[in-house]
């Protein structure tokens, strides 16, 4: 059973006024095929918790460790962890001018396997996929992210997350944009994943609605840095209906 | 997340005349801190004069001189410089003869004539011609290879002529070490379909300041394509005149600079009779300290170019610090009855954030890199047209990729 553990971690960023402490001690255990929901208050750290697990060198490791089956992840470069196993969908997937989606999927399998995929397969798997997330033939050509919707970004994450097989994921509020039958058709790859691969996921989002798809396991609540409370799928609905108030008594963002 | 840093003005149709303020991409501060002179003059009125000395001294102030490392040039522009024929290689294939020709023959003067000094100089001090005659039909290729130059300051003239009716590519390879002003007149009969193309592979000391003029004939297409990946200064300046009915001109550029390197190019489109067809595509690639590229495109729509249908447009990327990009795209358009004219300029970011996503991707850095530049010029790439050519410069770059990586 492969396990993503994070304990303790604190993470800091460069900023005008100087350096700003973020994460504040996390804690957070994965387990396989688990899913655990992040909830939380815009600014609270969500997305920085996301990019510090990849390795996005503008977050700076204070303290703590992110270990993936015992192995620590926060010494490896960014794409040595994406070949250990961590997937990271994007709240804002990032525009590749020049580098086809095709080329750009073939690359990251070759480099994810540490071999090229055999061709007739690929091709199979890749077109499956597309039509499993209702996408076009045609944005095989098309540049990576360029000119996409937001909705279309979205997909091109979760069609990534199919083809490249991670053992753990972070989406990061990948719902967002995303009408309804987007939603249900994004919802719908996650699962695929979860089944196919036992994936384990830590799914960000603000909005109960992703959460009657990709049913979590447990939720967490994150305020300001850290972890203020967990609880089972009930605890979603809760927040949604109540707000963060009762966390941030104490607290003010940013 | 910082979004994607692609600058970009497009636009459509200009009005009369269209001179936008000129685009000017460095990552480092702009040394004069102004936006780049250009005259007022529409470029039709351009003084020309085969003699140097009717120009006036090169100050470095004149818009032509401008971006240009003056100092490593400054011979070429007002010294005597040797005009001997000098040796080249060439494969024999039958779609084309090469010879030498006097100065004194009908064909030199009949593309063009030089717009500043240094191309004067060249034009005044070659002794004679090398004469590239295409008269084949099946579009055979004719590779000349100039690898026989020194650091001795020299002049050369090229006719390149495509006899009507007929089908060809030339290509000029330039290696080795170079101190040259030349001048090439491309002369495109009726009806005829050429492609040149202009590789400078120099070695890293070499200088070249090279002006391209062609003539286009009736009815008749140039593919024009300058590749430039190595050497000091390398300045290739192509015009092209479509004066003629129906001919048409495809003109494409692949530059990459690392550090210490100029690149620059002017390509130069004249549509001069009705109904003539112009594209303009550059793309050029920076990496390392001091890499500078220069990339001006002006289109002159004439008086009596109606139906005229023009687009140019030049993207760079930009894959370190310290580089800088200067792309100035001008419009000229003097009737009302065209059917489009449109221009693009961009410099984009290689930057951390897609970095980031690539590697997230678990793809390594250097192959990212590789990545990104491989598909951004292989749009150009794919226009040569020689399968052999484009198989060799998709190597090149890799090598270039590679070097510049081992020196970060
Ligand atoms: N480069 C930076 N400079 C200054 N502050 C930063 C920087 N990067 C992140 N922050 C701050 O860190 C805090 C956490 O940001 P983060 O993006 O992780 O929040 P989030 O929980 O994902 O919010 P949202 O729900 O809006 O996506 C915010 O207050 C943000 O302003
Ligand atoms: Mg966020």
């Amino acid at each position: 059973m492969s396990v993503l553990k994070i304990e303790d971690l604190q993470v800091s960023v460069e900023t005008e006024q100087g350096t700003k402490q973020i994460l504040r001690g996390v804690d957070l255990t994965v387990g396989e095929g688990e899913t655990h929901a992040i909830m939380g208050p815009n600014g609270s750290g969500k997305s920085t918790l996301a990019y510090a697990i990849a390795g996005h060198p503008k977050y700076h490791v204070e303290g703590g460790s992110v270990t993936l089956d015992g192995e620590e992840m926060l010494d490896k470069s960014v794409d040595e962890r994406a070949r250990a196993g961590l997937f990271l969908a994007m709240q804002y997937p990032v525009e590749i001018p020049g580098v086809s989606v095709s080329n750009f999927l073939r690359t990251a399998k070759t480099a994810i396997d540490g071999e090229a995929p055999a061709i007739r397969g690929w091709i199979k798997d890749l077109d499956a996929s597309m039509k499993a997330l209702r996408m076009d033939k045609s944005f095989r050509e098309r540049n990576v992210n360029e000119g996409f919707s937001g909705g279309e970004k979205k997909r091109n994450e979760i069609l990534q997350l199919e083809l490249l097989k991670p053992k753990f994921a972070v989406l990061d509020e990948t719902d967002s944009g995303l009408d309804v039958d987007a939603l249900k058709i994004v919802s719908e790859g996650v699962n695929r994943a979860k089944e196919n691969t036992g994936l384990g996921i830590l799914l960000i989002t603000h909005y109960n609605r992703i959460l009657r798809y990709v049913k979590p396991d447990f939720v967490h609540v994150f305020v300001a840095g850290k972890v203020a409370e967990q609880g089972g799928p009930e605890l979603a609905v809760r927040l949604e209906n109540e707000g963060y108030d009762r966390f941030l008594a104490d607290t003010t963002v940013g | 997340m910082a979004a994607p840093q692609i600058s970009e003005t497009d636009q459509p149709a200009a009005p009369l005349i269209d001179r936008p303020d000129p685009a000017q991409h460095g990552l480092q501060a702009h040394s004069d801190g102004g936006s780049a002179f250009v005259p007022v003059q529409t470029r039709s009125e351009r003084f020309t004069s085969t003699s140097p000395d009717d120009f006036e001294a090169v100050t470095g102030r004149e818009f032509e001189w401008k971006f240009v490392p003056l100092a490593k040039v400054a011979h070429l522009i007002s010294d005597a410089v040797d005009g001997s024929p000098t040796a080249f290689s060439y494969t024999e294939n039958g779609g084309a003869t090469v010879d030498w020709i006097d100065r004194t023959n009908a064909l030199i003067g009949s593309a063009g004539a030089p717009e500043e000094r240094a191309s004067a100089n060249a034009w005044s001090s070659a002794e004679k011609a090398l004469h590239i005659l295409v008269t084949g039909e099946d579009g055979q290729e004719t590779v000349i290879r100039r690898d026989r130059f020194d650091g001795s300051a020299r002049a050369a003239h090229v006719v390149i002529e495509a006899a009507p009716n007929s089908k060809g590519t030339v290509i000029l390879e330039h290696a080795g070490d170079a101190n040259l002003a030349e001048n090439v007149e491309i002369v495109v009969g009726d009806n005829a379909q050429l492609t040149v193309v202009t590789v400078q592979e120099w070695d890293d000391s070499a200088i070249h300041l090279s002006s391209h003029f062609a003539r286009i004939g009736r009815d008749a297409n140039l593919k024009h394509v300058i590749v430039s990946l190595g050497g000091s200064v390398v300045r290739v300046n192509p015009s092209f005149h479509l004066v003629e009915q129906g001919a048409s001109i495809d003109s494409f550029g692949l530059y990459f600079a690392d550090a210490g390197q100029y690149f620059e190019q002017r390509p130069y489109v004249d549509h001069v009779a009705a109904n003539t067809r112009s594209r303009v595509n550059y793309k050029g690639a920076l990496q390392g300290e001091g890499a500078h590229t220069v990339w001006v495109g002006d289109v002159l729509i004439g008086p009596h170019a109606d139906g005229t249908d023009s687009y140019e447009q030049n993207r760079n990327l930009v894959l370190s610090e310290g580089t800088r990009a200067d792309s100035i795209p001008n419009l000229e358009i003097e009737t009302g009855n065209i059917l489009g004219a449109g221009h693009a300029s961009s410099t984009g970011r290689f930057d951390d954030e897609q970095l980031f996503y690539l590697q997230s991707r678990g793809i390594t850095e250097e192959e990212a890199r590789r990545l990104v530049v491989r598909g951004f010029l292989a749009e150009i790439i794919q226009q040569i047209g020689s399968e052999t050519l484009e198989a060799r410069l998709s190597q090149a770059i890799e090598v270039e990729l590679l070097a510049a990586q081992a020196t970060e």
